[in-house]
């Protein structure tokens, strides 16, 4: 019995010394990277019509060697990823031929990129007609209009696209974009996609803490059928007193890179 | 009992993450996979940037001369959370760095852990394993 107590007692202060030092590391105040690991999930029931907060997938959201689907691709899709020499992924190119139009040339990630690598924290913001999704990522946001707007017909490309949002149910958010710039990347992968892609993300709140992002690539363009790269991805909601760090690939860092690193490493 | 066990899983869950190879912009392709080295040495420069943090210091290696090392570490964000900051480094601080190197034998390389003045050791990466390199296949609708 003894032994059990003082058993119980080690328990307690393991349990107490874990459970105090996770949550004071997602607290900092100012500068917060995201979470260190999955956190607790409440099982408090969601706000209705609310994602509002600041989220985050953690380890989960930077996928970074991208997606494996070679077997989808049109001749089209194959010629076009072909040509993409991705740093990463199956398709991995020599450090020399990386041709990754956000690492090397410093364009923007563009959506759905954005949200299918480095999907790091970012705070969503509810107006009566919008659902503002602002990326710690680039520090760059994507207004989604829930006023009943029909999508552009003809749209001009845009990196980020143009999306129009509905609640499917009190908890379930359905956003549809089209009009991204095919200059840039889906992933780290280097899979391509076209002007013509449709692309629908659904966020579901599941609880409190807690919702579900799912994302389908609709691009028959360049592959034969739909996909979907973010199945339930789970993301959780952070203190709403969380200040972000900044995450911003300048042109004079990354020349910084490129000229000690990146140079040097590509030398005959 | 159970909450001792979720407890333990999420620190567990959590250490298998930091351990985790994420090589974020790009894979190890001008790397010497599997090749590491230890290198002592004085802090030149640490820079704190985007894509890449970098450590700059001066060591004596295999090729018997002191030369300028230049060693890449991830982002600022993921750097934070393995311990890492701004101020990490000062310049002329004494380090012991652990490296994955190029393949073509210039001082460069990617960090895989350092040992600071005060003796405190800093997880920067994982080694690259041929089985951090391929993607799994994703599921398909």
């Amino acid at each position: 019995m003894r032994v059990r107590s003082i058993a119980f007692i080690i328990a307690s202060v393991v349990v107490a010394v874990l459970s105090s030092a996770l949550p004071r590391a997602q607290m900092k105040p100012w500068n917060n990277a995201g979470l260190t690991g999955p956190p607790a999930a409440s099982s408090a029931p969601a706000p209705r019509r609310d994602l509002s907060g600041v989220w985050d997938a953690g380890q989960g959201g930077i996928q970074p060697t991208g997606y494996n689907v070679a077997a989808l691709f049109t001749p089209l899709g194959a010629k076009t990823a072909g040509a993409n020499k991705p740093g990463n992924g199956p398709r991995i190119a020599d450090v020399s031929e990386d041709n990754d139009p956000l690492s090397t040339l410093g364009d923007p990630a563009g959506f759905p990129r954005i949200v299918l690598y480095e999907l790091r924290p970012f705070q969503i913001v509810q107006t009566p007609n919008q659902v503002l999704i602002v990326y710690m990522f680039e520090k760059r946001w994507r207004a989604i209009w829930t006023d009943g707007r029909a999508l552009p017909s003809d749209p001009d490309p845009r990196w980020y696209g143009y999306s129009v949002g509905r609640w499917e149910d009190d908890y379930t958010l359905v956003v549809q974009s089209v009009g991204m710039d095919d200059r840039t990347w889906l992933d780290n992968a280097g899979n391509p996609h076209s002007g013509s892609m449709r692309v629908e993300e659904r966020y579901h709140r599941v609880n409190q803490n807690t919702m579900e992002l799912t994302v389908t690539i609709d691009d028959p363009v360049m592959y034969t059928k739909p996909w979907t790269p973010i199945d339930k991805l789970p993301i959780r909601l952070m203190p709403n007193d969380t200040d972000l760090m900044e995450m911003i690939t300048s042109a004079s860092d990354a020349m910084a890179y490129r000229r000690e690193i990146a140079s040097p490493a590509k030398r005959k | 009992m159970r909450k001792i066990f979720l407890s333990v899983s999420i620190a567990a869950a959590g250490l298998l993450l930091l351990s985790f190879p994420v090589i974020a912009h790009h894979g190890a392709a001008a790397l010497d996979t599997g090749k590491e080295i230890t290198l002592k040495g004085s802090v030149t420069e640490w820079i704190w940037s985007n894509p890449h943090c970098f450590l700059k210091f001066d060591a004596k290696d295999d090729t018997g001369r002191v030369r300028n090392w230049a060693v890449e570490t991830q982002n600022p964000t993921t750097m934070t959370l393995r311990g890492f900051s701004r101020t990490a480094f000062k310049v002329g601080a004494e380090v012991t760095v652990t490296v994955e190197p190029v393949k073509n034998g210039e001082p460069v390389g990617r960090m895989l852990s350092v040992i600071l003045p005060d003796g405190q050791k800093l997880i920067a990466a994982a080694p690259t394993t041929p089985a951090s390199t391929p993607p799994p296949p994703q599921p398909i609708r």
